[in-house]
């Protein structure tokens, strides 16, 4: 999924951080374990997966925030990375306007500071302190201080979160423009999948583990799968809504479908009914489209070997086409 | 001049107060008030060691605070228990302690009011100069510190993501926290020292735009407490270190009252 032939920039070169069978371990419980995925240069890569799946966690190793208890973590040496957390609460007593929290963590010339503020669309709040911004606001403000950085790698961890829906759009432009202008990388926290899908090269869905992971891009130049993500709502869900298959107990393992329980959740260890496989969205659209989607859609009973073979067997050439 | 013992605790106190402002910040921005209490209430601690042992008092009650702060960073990380649970333990546990130990010393007779409440009319001019070299080197190093502090203040998260140190500017903040309570101890006393770390940060807030002004003005007022304590307890016949303390929060009461309305500048757009 990284093959040069998805690149929208071409500058697509070795990955700024790569994670391998990364796991972390807190109070005996595994957060996450097994995830590998990679962030290039100038490549938008999507966490998505449901409450306490472990995105935060899998980013947080990303960027080192969080120490892997397994596996390993390599970032390109001197990576700048930017970063906007998910929960980031200011007390009212530290004074800080928006000029002073864009130069929190480092200095920064007048001139990106303003290009920044501009991008985010929140230029006219420069002397407003933080406190007084709406959350809308006040998550641009976030964005432009990690964006006037100039960061090689922009982590963000949902960075729409209480933003309306025309604002989100507009975020996800900024996102977008951002990528294409600076060439960063960018791995991005999501729930919310619709507006995202269109500019994301890679989804990865977590469920303390990589479940699975696709190219929705390749797949938007289908106008079927045009019309999929574009009515938004309930389709584009199914595609990337599954039903997990297996239950993460309290003391950390794992019961599967199957009624067996292991001490960890490695996808490839055959307990899944899904071995890991790529979404098969890549892959030519001569086929017949509703048989595609069953393989999407996972309906928990995993019957649909075939159709998982068949994408299998066409991800190949389709990521080419 | 400096043989006046009046003078000597207008420069001794003035220069605690200056340490103090940018520290205070600290403490109330990331909400460690309870944790300076702590600090303060193990130097008794460090009091009775150091009679016991008979090394250098300021240098014992340091090494007692430092391993305090030390110890619950320890503990919190653990987290066994609430990391208020451990400062109420910790804060009262080390404060009988070092009763108790004081009163097990039968050969010796010390005046615990002075420790506990301070005793500023009684410093030498060797306690004035460690004051200011001790004050000089802890704000030399808040300096230092600045960002890193800062940033893991609003998120050490943040902070660790975009290559600042913050666990490191933690440690070093907890030991500047030490050395300042350990110069400070004779000053203002043991229970009142947070409230000198406190109230003139709190005072500050409205006044400043941005955390360095907050950190500066913090300072100024600290040490118009001090001078207005000193004066106050003069004309009044009060104890010092009490006097002091009142005198900040007469400051900080005045910095709510209502101030001309001014509208903040949001630019055109609002």
């Amino acid at each position: 999924m990284l093959s040069p032939a998805n690149d929208p920039a071409g500058v697509r070169g070795e990955p700024l951080v790569s994670l391998e069978d990364v796991g972390v371990l807190r109070n005996g419980r595994w957060l996450v374990r097994g995830v590998d995925f990679s962030v290039s240069r100038g490549e938008i890569v999507t966490l998505i997966g449901p409450n306490g799946s472990g995105k935060s966690t899998s980013a947080k190793a990303a960027i080192g925030v969080l120490k892997p208890d397994e596996g390993r973590v390599e970032r390109k040496p001197g990576l700048k990375v930017g970063y906007v957390p998910q929960k980031l609460s200011i007390d009212w007593t530290l004074p800080l306007t928006v000029r002073r929290l864009m130069t929190l963590t480092g200095p920064l010339p007048e001139r990106d500071m303003h290009a920044a503020l501009e991008a985010a669309g929140i230029a006219h709040m420069l002397g407003a302190e933080v406190q007084h911004l709406s959350g809308g606001e006040f998550q641009r403000a976030l964005m432009a201080r990690a964006i006037a950085r100039k960061p090689d790698l922009l982590v963000l961890d949902e960075p729409v979160q209480g933003v309306d829906f025309a604002g989100e759009i507009a975020l996800y432009d900024l996102i977008k423009s951002i990528r294409n202008l600076s060439g960063c990388g960018i791995l991005l926290i999501s729930h919310d999948l619709h507006v995202v899908m269109a500019e994301t090269d890679t989804v990865i869905c977590l469920n303390g583990h990589v479940c699975c992971r696709g190219t929705p891009e390749a797949v938007s130049r289908s106008p079927e799968y045009v019309r999929l993500f574009g009515s938004r709502a309930a389709q584009t869900l199914a595609v990337y809504s599954h039903h997990h298959d297996h239950t993460h107990l309290p003391d950390g393992r794992v019961r599967h479908a199957d009624g067996s329980v292991t001490d960890h959740c490695r996808p490839d260890d055959g307990h899944h009914a899904h071995a890991p496989h790529e979404h098969p969205h890549d892959h030519d659209h001569d086929h017949d489209h509703d048989h595609a989607h069953d393989a999407h859609a996972h309906d928990g009973q995993h019957a649909h070997d075939h159709a998982h073979e068949h994408a299998h067997s066409r991800s190949g050439e389709g990521r080419h086409a | 001049m400096l043989d006046d013992f009046f003078v000597r605790a207008i420069l001794a106190g003035v220069g605690l107060a200056l340490t103090t402002g940018p520290l205070g910040c600290f403490i109330i921005w990331r909400r460690m008030a309870y944790f300076g209490d702590t600090i303060a209430h193990s130097a008794l601690l460090g009091v009775a060691l150091s009679l016991l042992f008979e090394v250098n008092l300021t240098l014992a009650v340091f090494a007692v605070a430092a391993l305090v702060s030390v110890l619950l960073l320890f503990l919190q990380k653990r987290q066994a228990l609430s990391a208020d649970a451990l400062l109420g333990i910790l804060s009262h546990a080390t404060l009988a302690i070092g009763l108790v130990m004081v009163a097990f010393m039968s050969w010796v007779r010390i005046d615990l009011i002075a420790f506990l409440f301070g005793d500023i009319l009684a410093v030498s001019t060797t306690d004035i100069a460690l004051i200011w070299g001790g004050g000089l080197f802890v704000l030399a190093a808040i300096a230092w510190l600045w960002r890193p502090l800062l940033a893991a203040t609003v998120n050490a998260e943040l902070a660790e993501a975009e290559g600042l140190k913050p666990e490191r500017a933690r440690l070093f903040f907890m030991l500047l926290m030490a050395v300042v309570i350990a110069i400070a101890m004779k000053i203002v006393g043991i229970m009142l020292i947070t409230s000198l770390l406190i109230i003139p940060a709190a005072a500050a807030r409205r006044f400043s735009v941005t955390p360095e002004i907050m950190a500066v003005l913090a300072s100024l007022i600290g040490a118009a407490a001090v001078v207005g304590g000193l004066f106050g307890s003069l004309t009044y016949d009060t104890p010092s270190g009490p006097s002091i303390v009142v005198a900040a929060l007469i400051l900080f009461i005045l910095s709510l009252l209502p101030r001309r309305h001014r509208t903040v500048m949001q630019g055109q757009g609002s």
